[in-house]
């Protein structure tokens, strides 16, 4: 048995393969205490070998005897066990976001991770729909369903919140300003993708991907198919599991 | 060693200075601190490394002291930022001259007060040093020497002048001909300046005599890259950073020599086989913007992921050494002219173009065995940042593993760049 573990800024999560079938898969918030909560989640499987990914891999270290892959790492080999064409994986968790470019035998030629600012990452989505005071599943399908936009231009979370406090003064809908900060963050998203390299065979993993609409409008600023998980939030952790399995 | 090291402390001679002693006394702790986690806790150092710990224990007191003490005996002292300026000069008219970039997050927070805040780190610390009275080599200095290689440090120059004299050389950004008339110029007025305040002509004798001293510490920074550059390394890439760094504000002759010792030492662990790593670790390269001191934050982040630095391709680095100036000059003017052809060869991004910086790095990676290069750029250095462009397309065109940063010197990245870091390193060994 093979445990992953992605100890991520908001969430972590476990994969736990067996003969090289998924037998579970757990995804909780991470706490206060993140490798506390993580050893209780290992807990379960006292036997099995065990990768941690993530924020929190080197806390994990010191607590628990296990190897540790970066989250790059992790994504390139999650994404590809389940996308065995794809080329380029767009992972958007919590706190980052990043762009690897894989070689036609899935190894990592070259990556991108955004500096130390949370433009495009799933906080900044989190901060714009709490000063819309939305939730995080409807202010994608609110911004779904609203008119085009005033665009915005700070990509800066700090300015950007000043930016929608500013709109929302201005009498714009909330569903309108919401749709506005959902494309401010695909054509973030797609210039990173472009400039790491030709795109081919995308694959959009991390918690971010589960909203659909971001994923429409990355599709349509890249001009190609994005291909996303059916649970993308734990495709480092499943990279993780899978890397236990060969070390 | 480890519980011995202290940074020395000497409240009496920082007041002389004018410092803000009640604000500089938390730091030689906080130094002592940092120095021992990020220094003496490695392994298998070489011994002849004890003379740079002393140097740093003595970064605040015993240099002070003594450059303060040549100062009392008529030796004026000249502060620089740059690679550019010609020391030889300084030295050739019997001065001392200091580099005084600044490297530290600490002062960055007195020059925001003045400075705008989307600006270069480096200029920031430097000017905040100075503005909260906190650096004493800035307080030692009788005047400072700044040039125009960007537009942070040429402008932030006339504010800096209201607080410590400071003179400007005009350095030019293209390398033709009427370039390097211009540079010979600027470098005749440097020299000018240089002897109004100390008040002598330095003559052929001395500029020969300067040639020679800064020439031979040059030589011995060269020296140890190149025993440095064996594989596996007789010594860390952190070690290496911080000789680059305290060549800045040492004694030249004493420097050189203390360089030599150690290279000896090195020549003998190599024939003994003594390395500070074991052979498979991963060797990476690094380019780009100076690391002033006590900027280790990179070098730290990548030997603490397991890999060992064995090339800065960096003005606190090899652009600081890798050229000497020819010797053999008949008479002051030739002298002039060689000085200039030697700092015309400086690959600094403010030139256009500057495709012999592409061509020098390829040289330092192929001499110093590594697998990857790290291209580290302060935050708004925009010429090292844009040339990063072409410096990855020339090694994506090789097949050369590389990764470009941006960063400052505050600790809140040090997670992102850790993860970003040993990616890396993941996709080197494969």
């Amino acid at each position: 048995m093979q445990v992953g573990i992605g100890l991520g800024s908001r969430t972590i999560k476990t994969v736990t393969l067996k003969g090289g079938a998924v037998l579970q898969r757990r995804v909780v918030e991470s706490g206060f205490e993140p490798h506390r909560q993580a050893l209780k989640m290992l807990g379960e499987h006292p036997q099995a070998r065990v990768v941690a990914t993530g924020y929190g891999r080197h806390l994990m270290q010191q607590h628990a005897d296990l190897d540790i892959i970066t989250e790059i790492k992790a994504h390139a080999l999650g994404a590809r066990h389940l996308f065995p064409h794809c080329r380029t994986v767009l992972d958007v968790g919590g706190q980052d976001s990043k762009v690897i470019q894989l070689s036609e035998d899935g190894r990592i030629v070259n990556f991108q991770m955004n500096d130390k600012c949370a433009a495009g990452t799933g906080r900044f989505l989190e901060m714009m729909a709490v000063s819309l005071g939305y939730g995080l599943t409807d202010f994608g399908s609110a911004a779904a369903e609203a008119d085009a936009g005033t665009p915005i231009n700070s990509m800066c979370a700090v300015f950007a919140e000043s930016e929608v406090i500013s709109l929302k003064n201005r009498g714009i809908p909330p569903a309108e300003i919401a749709r506005s900060v959902h494309l401010a963050v695909a054509s973030r998203l797609a210039a990173m993708v472009s400039k790491t390299g030709e795109c081919r065979h995308l694959v959009f993993t991390g918690g971010v991907a589960n909203n659909t609409t971001l994923v429409a409008m990355l599709e349509n600023a890249l001009g190609v198919p994005v291909l996303v998980p059916e649970d993308p939030s734990i495709t480092g952790a499943l990279g993780a599991a899978l890397h236990a399995g060969c070390s | 060693m480890n519980d011995a090291f202290q940074v020395h402390s000497d409240p009496e001679l920082w007041e002389e200075l004018g410092m803000d002693v009640a604000r500089f006394s938390g730091m030689p702790a906080m130094l002592t601190g940092a120095y021992k986690n990020i220094f003496l806790s490695q392994h298998n150092r070489p011994e002849k490394m004890s003379y740079f710990d002393d140097m740093v224990a003595n970064i605040h007191t015993g240099r002070i002291r003594e450059i303060h003490d040549a100062k009392k005996g008529g030796k004026p002292v000249i502060g620089t930022f740059c690679v550019y300026v010609p020391e030889e000069l300084v030295v050739a008219a019997g001065g001392i001259c200091i580099g005084l970039c600044g490297g530290a997050q600490g002062s960055i927070a007195d020059a925001e007060k003045i400075l705008p805040r989307n600006i270069c780190p480096m200029v920031k610390s430097a000017f905040g040093f100075k503005v909260g009275k906190i650096c004493p080599y800035f307080q030692v200095v009788d005047l400072v020497y700044g040039e125009t290689t960007c537009d942070a440090k040429k402008k932030t120059w006339e504010l800096l002048d209201r607080y410590v004299p400071t003179h400007v050389m005009e350095i030019p950004q293209m390398k033709r001909e009427r370039d390097k008339r211009l540079w010979l110029d600027e470098v005749k007025d440097f020299k000018a300046a240089v002897e109004r305040i100390t008040d002598t002509v330095t003559d052929f004798d001395a500029v020969a005599a300067g040639i020679r001293t800064i020439n031979a510490k040059r030589f011995a920074l060269q020296r140890l890259n190149s025993l440095r550059h064996h594989n596996p390394s007789p010594i860390s890439g952190k070690d290496m950073l911080l000789i680059e760094q305290i060549a800045f504000y040492d004694e030249p002759v004493r420097f050189a020599q203390k360089v030599h010792e150690l290279c000896d030492e090195l020549e003998q662990r190599i024939g003994l086989g003594v390395a500070v790593a074991p052979t498979p670790t991963p060797r990476i390269m690094v380019s780009g913007t100076p690391m002033a001191l006590p900027n280790w934050k990179l070098h730290h982040i990548i030997e603490s992921a397991g890999a060992i630095v064995v090339n800065e391709e960096s003005c606190i680095g090899t652009r600081y050494y890798k050229d000497l100036i020819d010797e053999g000059s008949k008479d002051l003017e030739q002298q002039l002219e060689r000085l200039t052809e030697r700092y015309m060869k400086i690959d600094c991004s403010c030139f256009t173009p500057n495709d012999d910086r592409i061509a020098q790095v390829f040289k330092e990676y192929e001499a110093s065995g590594a697998e990857g290069i790290i291209d580290y750029c302060l935050q708004f250095c925009h010429t090292y940042n844009i040339e990063a462009v072409k410096l990855r397309e020339a090694c994506e065109a090789r097949g050369i593993p590389f990764m470009s940063i941006e960063t400052d010197y505050s600790p809140d990245d040090a997670g992102q760049l850790q993860t970003r870091v040993e990616a890396f390193l993941e996709q080197i060994r494969g």
